[in-house]
């Protein structure tokens, strides 16, 4: 049963073939044994699980059941869980228990999905390998000597490990898509807006977006329905119709214009990835899409501009964390400023600090315009390049990640050559468009992915295309070694 | 850009962020680091390019002002540092 899917596992709780009670005590049971090697969950919410589990089967019963009821999944520990232990992996909020849920939590319970527990991640979604998590690295199912990405790195672990069928997670700069290719899954970041940030632990919030990870982009298609929509209480979220994101997935995708950013495909790219990425283009070619050869000129200037923006964005969240109302607070301060500085100092990890660091360097007097107010102007020309292709085709398909999974330990000491690993993925936020990773093979024993970016609101699409590979492969069908 | 030492200790008094001693040299080093990539930026001539702040160029979107939300403080406040009578408690800021 822990090899179904989200749909499959729909199908069988719909026909009474199985109970999500039944379901969930599997799960849990699984987690237990192989969670050890991985240490892709923070916090494991096994009394609650059984307990929304059994309700889920009680709507099944009554008939009141949609298609995420009795549904099990792990939420990535950004979301605030009322309750719950919602640590961002972070000392900061290692005592943290949130009064109340994120509207993506809500709406998935009042779907009827059932938490089985928080995925592990990078320390304030900061991190391209979840190896910045107070909580420790996660391991990759695949390779356990290797990263899972990150940094949603726990949750595409649990979801490659087949902890669970499915996740949710965020993305700032390719945090649901990296680490989804680099574990071998399917992962989504929406439009900007597409999905409600409220609850959600902030990061950099003209760039933070959540989404689902699974499997299958079938399975992507439901739970994105599942979140996705307007909620009064994020002002940045946007009134636009969530259409059935199911209907569209078996769409023929011949005559489809495919984009190819030469970009993309530069210097940097692994060999092996770069043939595991041709070949899935050949496969969406032999469906008769059609490959069109296109150029987004700003692309390398997307890295230094996200880098600006990101942490200045971060500098200013993050001074919420004082020691005052919530989380870690240092031993005996002396003085006001002595309990800010010890506070923030002992209760954020270096990753943080240096983030944090960059953007008050960024956005202090007499350098804002040299770097925050440039990376502005950058990120205009980044988003044109895109929105100037996106009339060309109809989506622009490419690597995830210049790279398979690296080394646990590998970048640790270079954060400059770890912020590489998001080359492919940050432009999209900074445009605010949707991306999709697919599982494409396999480079050197590590997965691939292949990257989708389409039209704003153009989620529909990307499933589509994804859904329709998924059919004519079976890198999702392969599971990782010791996980069977 | 080569980050001095002193620099670091100012942006990370600006920060309100401990930072020890033995760290410092090497936060140097790595904000140094970050601002020598960052700076490829400026190989771009973006005269007259309007800076992009967000995804949508759109205005943010207003509510009535009306109370929507309940009074929770207790609940909010289970779990903080230290409260006292639904108040926050810090070191002494007037002396």
């Amino acid at each position: 049963m822990h090899q179904k899917s989200v749909a499959e596992i729909s199908a069988a709780l719909h026909a009474g073939e199985t109970s999500s009670r039944e379901l969930t005590d599997a799960l849990l049971a699984r987690i237990e044994q192989l969670e050890p090697r991985l240490n892709s969950l923070i916090t494991v919410t096994a009394e609650q699980a059984r307990a929304a589990a059994d309700a889920a089967d009680e709507r099944l019963r009554a008939g009141e059941a949609g298609p995420l009821t009795g549904v099990p999944l792990v939420h990535k520990d950004i979301f605030c869980t009322d309750g719950v232990a919602t640590t961002c992996g972070s000392r900061m909020l290692e005592p943290f228990r949130a009064p109340y849920d994120a509207t993506v939590v809500r709406r998935l319970a009042d779907a009827g999905a059932v938490m089985l527990g928080k995925a592990n991640m990078d320390e304030f979604a900061m991190g391209s390998s979840n190896e910045t998590s107070y909580f420790g690295p996660v391991r990759n199912p695949w390779d356990l000597e290797a990263v899972p990405g990150g940094s949603s790195g726990g949750a595409a672990a649990a979801v490659a490990a087949r902890l669970a069928p499915a996740a949710t997670g965020t993305d700032t700069g390719g945090s649901i898509r990296q680490p989804a290719a680099l574990s071998g899954v399917c992962g989504l970041k929406p439009t900007y807006g597409r999905v409600s940030r409220y609850g959600m632990v902030a990061f950099a919030s003209s760039l933070d977006q959540a989404g689902p990870l699974a499997r299958t982009a079938e399975d992507l298609a439901l739970l994105l329905g599942g979140m996705a929509g307007l909620d009064e209480r994020d002002s940045t979220s946007v009134d636009h119709v969530v259409p059935d994101y199911s209907e569209a997935l078996n769409r023929s995708i011949k005559g489809l214009r495919v984009g190819v950013p030469a970009e993309f495909f530069g210097e940097g790219l692994d060999a092996d990835v770069r043939s595991r990425v041709n070949a899935a283009l050949e496969v969406l070619e032999g469906e008769g899409a059609e490959l069109v050869e296109v150029s987004l000129p700003s692309m390398e200037l997307a890295l230094p501009a996200y880098y600006v923006i990101a942490p200045a964005e971060a500098s200013s969240n993050l001074a919420r964390f004082d020691g005052v109302r919530f989380g870690y607070r240092c031993a005996e301060p002396q003085s006001i400023e002595d309990l800010y500085k010890r506070s923030r100092g002992e209760g954020f990890g270096d990753e943080v600090k240096r983030r944090i660091l960059v953007g008050t360097y960024a956005l202090s007097a007499g350098y804002y315009d040299a770097y925050y107010g440039k990376a502005q102007q950058v990120r205009r020309l980044v988003a044109d390049d895109f929105r100037n292709a996106l009339e060309e085709v109809d989506v622009l398909a490419g690597p995830t990640s210049p790279t398979p999974a690296f080394d646990l330990g590998e970048r640790a000491d270079d954060p400059v050559q770890m912020y590489l690993s998001d080359i492919y993925t940050l432009g999209v936020n900074l445009a605010g468009l949707p991306g999709l990773s697919v599982p494409a093979g396999f480079a050197r024993g590590r997965p691939v992915g292949l990257q989708l970016i389409g039209g704003y609101f153009d989620e529909a699409r990307l499933l589509n295309v994804a859904h329709k590979y998924q059919q004519l492969t079976d890198w999702h069908r392969q599971v990782p070694q010791g996980f069977e | 850009m080569a980050i001095e030492a002193k620099e670091v200790e100012a942006i990370a008094h600006l920060a309100r962020i401990q930072v020890d001693d033995g760290a410092v040299a090497g936060y140097a080093r790595d904000l140094s680091g970050i601002l020598d990539f960052v700076e490829q930026m400026s190989t771009v001539d973006t005269q007259g390019v309007e800076p992009m702040a967000h995804p949508w160029d759109a205005a943010q979107r207003l509510r009535p002002d009306e109370v929507t939300e309940p009074s929770r403080r207790d609940h909010y406040q289970a779990g903080v540092p230290a409260v006292e009578a639904g108040l926050y408690l810090v070191p002494r800021v007037v002396e």
